[in-house]
């Protein structure tokens, strides 16, 4: 017989895990449900998860590699953005949806418990399904270019786990944050679009001064996409760039998570 | 209960032990603190706040933090010196064994609700302690979660794991939650193309076969045509009958003096009688002062009401229009409720009922003013009053439930139980139903009435002369 003890909340709670696992059914279908919902009543359906990528890698081909010549390494313009836009439109998307997720359920929020952390949790798995389908758009670049697989590859698993650890962090973060201040919403995308031009999306990372890749470095956005870049392009992976984004990006998810722990007592009195 | 209170049930002592058998909730010291004056204290803007920060950050820091943190509370509850604090819960303690039906009973604003979202986690107690033994479910609302664009199959499936079943468990319950709705043929249309009658009856169909210990309800009775309602309470009887225990809200007195087997009364926060609930709901109809004969909403946004109309007053009033908190038995009494119309072109029905001590409704009374009746309503307001004549209704206290409806298809704007109350004083002597007879005199209403009386002197004339006639 389970015995659930109802006390006031008092410092800070580490995650529990067992809860979630209990609750992982109904994970399943929140995410379900977005998935199903986002294309609802869509002609193209599904095809939209390649083609506003897809929209957005022939824009920037246009405007940076055929305008403004940005150099690539000798990578095909074309295939080098692919490459950074597929992982991008899914951090830029899971994060918005994450930053907003109580918000927007906030009609769910006040009536029925569940663990609150599936709310910021549940897009960044709804996301993936886009991203998974736009990894068909990856393949046919990376076929159309000729492009072997190296041993890098192996490595792609690590990066994507890595890849949704960035919206993780945000979301936590800015979800509890999101109940008290409305701006969040508001600010989540010019900051996206700016963020983009934080990270090498657009450009090589090899532009940067020896003297700051250090501190750029410290970007988590800029390891996703040298490693993404590196795993499928091949290439001497650039440890470099990638290992202090991910420090920095498992500590945005913890510190997330604890802050998140804190505020879930009080987002519905606030909210 | 042992009072004893210790950080893990499964470290408890020996008596303890023996009351987890047969105790499902226990509530001890529950209390909860509402800081008013939110809205003036968080700043929207986030420059704004920063800009405050900025010139005071210690003063800032504490301002947020007072919104959830309460040390500065006095323990013993006092806050004769905080007018911005408000006790939604205080100092609330009870057991409930295993297999009651226990119903919560007190006016809006008694802490009812705040009770249940507590026990049901929603929001965390500032003080005390509650442990909860066995699967708990709970309906604050039918059908939360749903989905417009998904269709009834996977709403049925997202709405069960909500409620806290898992995946198998709808599944082995699909096809009686499907039967029970009655909605076989659409159930893999999207819930969008249903009509809100099929979609609440099949959000109830969901909760109602979770098969929980403890199943925490909140007004679900409300809903829903009378054959539905007929229906759901019995499958509360089944639910009681299995043994289950029932936390149950309502302001429907009928219905928890049928199903509960206690009632616990709340009142400001408190317990104020916990009993059987013929003796509770007595107490509640009897000592209420607090029901008063007149209710204003002055912030349109909160006042009332759906789409088209929005309740702004409800009052009892004597004949000269002032408002009455008791009448004379011999005299006309009218309720009056002013309403806005916030959108044109819909056929309104305003109605009342009348409820009396017991909880029984004495009448339902429609707006059958020729002037009015299937009429469209546009923009304004509307001060629409029913009028009870004079020697109808019988001394005692009587609760006015005001509803709006819009006609056509059938959709309710508000319809706010028990709201106001008045008091009939009883009266004698000419012109009283009751003239000079100082007893006993029953009956839910005390029509005066016309009495014809025919006379004939003879019995055995009368009898002859028919005998005659035919």
């Amino acid at each position: 017989m389970p015995v659930v003890v109802i006390k006031p909340p008092t410092g800070w709670e580490a995650i529990d895990f067992k809860e979630l696992r209990q609750y992982r059914d109904l994970f399943y279908f929140l995410v379900l449900r977005d998935v199903k919902v986002l294309y609802a009543q869509s002609v193209l359906g599904f095809s939209w998860a390649i083609l506003n990528p897809a929209v957005q890698i022939i824009l920037f081909t246009v405007i940076f590699g055929k305008i403004a010549n940005v150099p690539t390494d000798g990578i095909p313009y074309f295939l080098f953005s692919t490459v950074a836009i597929i992982p991008w439109t899914y951090m830029s998307e899971a994060m918005a949806q994450s930053s907003q997720s109580l918000v927007s359920e906030q009609g769910m929020l006040g009536k029925v418990y569940f663990p609150r952390m599936i709310y910021p949790l549940t897009p960044l798995l709804s996301k993936l399904v886009d991203f998974s389908i736009s990894l068909l758009l990856l393949l046919g670049v990376l076929i159309y270019y000729k492009v072997t697989p190296t041993w890098n590859l192996l490595l792609l698993p690590i990066f994507v786990v890595y890849m949704m650890l960035i919206p993780a962090g945000i979301g936590l973060w800015l979800s509890s944050l999101a109940v008290r201040f409305r701006d969040v919403k508001f600010a989540m995308s010019f900051i996206i679009r700016l963020l983009i031009y934080t990270a090498p999306v657009l450009y090589s990372a090899s532009l940067i001064p020896p003297e700051y890749r250090l501190l750029y470095s410290l970007n988590p956005i800029v390891g996703v996409m040298e490693g993404f870049r590196a795993s499928l392009l091949g290439g001497a992976v650039p440890w470099e760039f990638i290992v202090p984004g991910m420090v920095v990006g498992v500590l945005m998810a913890l510190t997330g998570a604890m802050y998140f722990r804190r505020m879930e007592r009080v987002i519905v009195d606030v909210i | 209960m042992c009072g004893v209170t210790t950080e893990r049930p499964e470290t408890k002592g020996e008596c303890d032990r023996m009351s987890n058998e047969d105790l499902a909730v226990t509530a001890d010291g529950l209390s909860k603190v509402y800081r008013l004056g939110l809205k003036e204290q968080v700043h929207d803007t986030f420059a704004r706040a920063a800009i405050d920060f900025i010139r005071s950050p210690l003063q800032n820091y504490r301002k947020y933090r007072s919104l959830y943190q309460f040390d500065d509370v006095a323990a013993d509850g006092s806050t004769a010196d905080q007018a911005d604090i408000l006790w939604a819960l205080r100092d609330v303690s009870f057991d409930i064994k295993r297999g009651e039906v226990v119903g919560f009973i007190g006016r809006n604003g008694a802490g009812k609700s705040t009770l249940l979202k507590i026990l049901t986690r929603i929001t965390p107690p500032t003080r005390g302690r509650a442990e909860i033994r066995g699967r708990v479910a709970s309906l604050l609302e039918v059908g939360t979660g749903f989905h417009r664009e998904l269709s009834g199959r996977e709403n049925i499936y997202l709405n069960g794991t909500i409620l806290g079943m898992t995946k198998r468990e709808v599944e082995s319950k699909f096809d009686e939650i499907v039967e029970f709705s009655g909605v076989e043929r659409f159930i893999d249309t999207p819930v969008k193309r249903y009509s809100s009658g099929m979609a609440v009856r099949l959000a109830f169909a969901v909760a109602a076969h979770l098969e929980p210990e403890i199943l925490i309800i909140d007004e679900v009775l409300a809903v829903g045509d009378a054959e539905f309602q007929k229906k759901c309470i019995s499958k509360m009887q089944d639910v009681r009958k299995q043994g289950r225990t029932v936390l149950f809200v309502s302001h429907n007195m009928p219905a928890v003096a049928m199903l509960c087997s206690r009632a616990i009364l709340l009142n400001g926060g408190q317990v104020v009688m916990d009993g059987p609930p013929g003796e509770v709901i007595g107490h509640y109809f009897s000592s209420d002062g607090s029901a008063s004969a007149e209710r204003e909403w002055l912030d349109p946004e909160t006042a009332p009401g759906r789409d088209v109309a929005r309740l702004r007053s409800v009052r009892v009033v004597d004949r000269d229009g002032r408002t009455a908190r008791s009448v004379d038995i011999r005299e006309d009494v009218g309720i009056e409720m002013v309403f806005d119309v916030i959108r044109p072109g819909y056929k309104l029905l305003p109605h009342y009922y009348i409820y009396n001590e017991e909880g029984s409704v004495v009448f339902a009374s429609l707006n059958q003013d020729p002037n009015w009746y299937e009429k469209t309503y546009s923009v304004g307001r509307y001060a629409s009053t029913m009028w009870i004549p004079g020697n109808y209704l019988t001394s005692g206290t009587l609760l006015v439930t005001p509803t709006v409806i819009t006609r056509s298809p059938d959709s309710l704007q508000f319809d706010e139980p028990q709201i106001i109350g008045f008091n009939v004083r009883d009266n004698m002597g000419p012109g009283t139903a009751r003239g000079e007879w100082g007893g006993e005199l029953p009956g839910a209403v005390r029509p005066l009435l016309k009495w014809t009386t025919e006379y004939s002197s003879e019995t055995t004339e009368r009898k002859d002369f028919e005998r005659q006639q035919s």
